[in-house]
């Protein structure tokens, strides 16, 4: 199967101007004012994305994740290196942001699809299902300064779809929207990777990528950190961000801990669907601290099974070693190998202190034949 | 690998589609291939920025001949009717080198902020930014064509024949012309990115452009004696918009000289006497410098392109 995208050594350093002016008459009258640093958003990046792969980029903000995707889509020229692309390509970057306000609903679809490459016998084609997909029929012929910006938005989304390119790139748009809309998205990127063609979505929420993408890259500082199966690349990133926490942690409110592992008193993690099943989690403080102790529970898939309250299992952590025994009273789960992460937040729930991604896997053992997750006693009456 | 997809068609495998390149920077052929490959988009902004100007008012498309009608009659008055410059037919005249000059102050007008009035745009969706430039050149194109229309139904109105045997010259005068006013509209948009007050110079500097080409007056009867003697001709022919107004004058005009109205017994020189050769040759040499001048015009625009991200 060939490569849809190669990504080959790339970099991409912006001329940042300090006080510079950007007038003439000022450039003429203060010839030496101003520094100019060169600032390096991207250094020799390398990855390749194969057809009918979904491939999510994740790093914080500044991270070049935004810069990396405007070079692939031809936005921006990188500094060196060469990125090769093979078939269409849509890029969402800014939802709409080739749109006209003065300009009709209408009108602007055909703006915007020539501004994507598309032609305007492609548009006519696929005109109806850009205007059923967006439901906004009745406003086609509306100037769209007078459209809501969810309109807006849906309308822009709409074309991008619609347009059946080889490889759709994706940039944190599909927090746009209500949820039914937001659904709508989601399905029209699972059909996608049905059909075989090749994604790209870039977003800081973990838990998107985890559903969504067989594989993940993950930017930090502009340099890639990771490049492999999403869960491997999301746990590299979740134990960055925390490191640079730490690292950031001037005022010392955070103390500095450490989860070394997790046990169960008999050593086994095999648990009888239904049973319960109790963990020891192992760690260390370098200060007291007091905060509420989280888990998740993962399928192997990716699929999220259960997340704690991060505000009702408050914990104090003295100075050194520590353990907090986990009591889960039942595991109401069909066979198969769940995964299943620990961490510990602060008290107001909101900053990961510390975390441990795939701390334990256990194995759920079911006797019986049905298939999922969840097991549900049923019967049926005649 | 092949499935059906939901608009029916079965997908090909990419195995063998063409491989497109994004590198450091591209070299001119590929940029001007791209531009050739988004004439569709091209034609689509020009289509929408008339139909801009022509929604938001309710005059609409008339609004761009109202100002061009009102500076003809303006300049009339002043030069032909209270500064007596003697020449009949002024309006035929005046007329036939204001459209070249509309076209081109229109263009460099609208043209020089359109990247930064588009920076969202510009920062965000691909394609070859200097069609925004282009597009606007498009624009005024279309107005060009409206206007030499009016200036035909005006040459029928008032019985004046043009030099028909000139008529062949004018698509090579007119490529000159969209030529330059395109190169210069995209240099200028560039630059604008990085120098904002280029916005209101080129404004001054259009004011200034207007009275060195000779629309308002006639270049051989007035000017010429003197540049001639000062050795100056030459710098007043770096101007490209002279020879090109000239052409159009020689067209549309068509007399070369003519019985002044002050002082009816004189004859007076109008435009040169340039034989159709002449005509010819100087306006396939302006082609010629054009096209190298466009060329030099989208590299600038390309190196200037590499950091509209960090200026915009």
């Amino acid at each position: 199967m060939a490569n849809v995208i190669e990504v080959d050594n790339i970099s991409k350093s912006f001329k940042i101007h300090h006080d510079r002016h950007q007038t003439l008459k000022e450039r003429l009258l203060h010839p030496k004012s101003g520094t100019t640093e060169l600032f390096s958003a991207l250094n020799n990046v390398n990855f390749s994305i194969a057809e009918g792969e979904t491939v999510g980029i994740v790093g914080h903000n500044g991270s070049g994740k935004s810069t990396l995707l405007k070079c692939i889509c031809g936005v921006l020229q990188p500094s060196s290196g060469e990125i090769r692309l093979r078939g269409s390509l849509a890029a969402l970057l800014e939802l709409g942001a080739g749109f006209q306000g003065e300009l009709s609903g209408r009108d602007n679809v055909y703006l915007y699809g020539a501004m994507l490459g598309f032609s305007r016998k492609m548009v006519d084609r696929i005109f109806d299902e850009i205007v059923d997909f967006s439901e906004i029929e009745q406003f086609i012929d509306t100037q769209v300064k007078f459209y809501s910006s969810g309109m807006y938005v849906r309308l822009a989304f709409a074309v991008a779809v619609s347009v059946s390119p080889d490889i759709l790139v994706v940039d944190e748009v599909l927090a746009v929207g209500d949820e039914r809309f937001q659904q709508k998205c989601i399905d029209r990127i699972k059909k996608f990777q049905e059909e075989g063609r090749s994604i790209l979505l870039v977003t800081h929420n973990a838990d998107q990528v985890r559903s969504i993408c067989d594989r993940a890259i993950v930017l930090d500082s502009g340099l890639m950190i990771a490049d492999g199966q999403t869960s491997e690349s999301l746990r590299i990133f979740r134990e960055h961000q925390l490191a640079d926490a730490q690292a950031n942690d001037v005022a010392g409110t955070q103390a500095n801990i450490n989860i070394d592992s997790v046990t169960t008193p008999s050593g086994t993690f095999e648990v009888r669907s239904g049973a319960g099943i109790h963990l020891d989690v192992n760690l260390s403080a370098e200060h007291a601290y007091s905060g509420n102790f989280m888990f998740e529970i993962f399928t192997r898939t990716g699929l999220l099974v259960s997340r704690s309250d991060p505000q009702s299992s408050p914990v104090n952590l003295k100075q050194g070693p520590n353990r907090i025994g986990l009591d889960i009273g039942a595991l109401p789960l069909l066979d198969g190998i769940y995964d299943i992460n620990v961490g510990i937040v602060d008290q107001r729930g909101s900053t990961v202190i510390a975390w441990k991604e795939q701390a334990a896997s256990m194995q759920v053992v079911y006797e019986g034949r049905e298939s999922g997750i969840v097991e549900i006693s049923s019967s049926i009456e005649q | 690998m092949s499935e059906a997809t939901s608009s029916g068609h079965v997908r090909r495998s990419l195995d063998d589609a063409p491989i497109r390149v994004v590198s450091v920077r591209p070299r001119l052929i590929a940029r001007l291939k791209n531009l050739v490959n988004r004439r569709e988009l091209l034609a689509n902004l020009i289509l929408s920025d008339i139909k801009i100007k022509y929604k938001s008012s309710s005059l609409g498309i008339l609004w761009s001949m109202i100002s061009p009608a009102l500076s003809l009659c303006i300049y009339y008055l002043v030069f032909s009717i209270f500064l007596k410059n003697g020449i009949p037919n002024f309006v035929i005249y005046l007329f036939s080198g204001l459209i070249v000059w509309n076209m081109y102050q229109t263009s460099l007008n609208t043209a020089t902020g359109v990247i930064v009035d588009r920076a969202g745009l510009v920062k965000k969706v691909s394609f070859p930014r200097e069609i925004l430039a282009l597009a606007n050149v498009g624009a005024a194109v279309v107005y060009f064509v409206v206007q030499v229309g009016v200036l035909a139904i005006f040459l029928l109105i008032a019985g004046h024949t043009p030099a028909w045997s000139f008529m062949w010259l004018l698509p090579i005068a007119f490529v000159g012309l969209y030529l330059f006013t395109a190169a210069m509209a995209m240099l200028m948009s560039a630059v604008t990115v990085y120098l904002r007050d280029v916005r209101h110079l080129i404004e001054v500097v259009l004011q200034l452009w207007f009275y060195m080409t000779p629309i308002v007056y006639s270049y051989e009867n007035t000017l010429s004696p003197a540049l001639h003697r000062h050795g100056l001709t030459l710098l007043y022919f770096l101007n490209p918009l002279t020879p090109i107004v000239l052409t159009f004058q020689r067209i549309f005009y068509g007399d070369t000289s003519v019985h002044s109205l002050v002082a009816p017994h004189q004859l007076m020189q109008v435009l040169p006497t340039w034989s159709m050769t002449k005509f010819f040759e100087i306006n396939a040499g302006l082609v010629g410098i054009m096209i190298i001048f466009f060329l030099v015009a989208e590299v600038l625009f390309g190196r200037l392109e590499t950091n509209f991200e960090a200026e915009l």
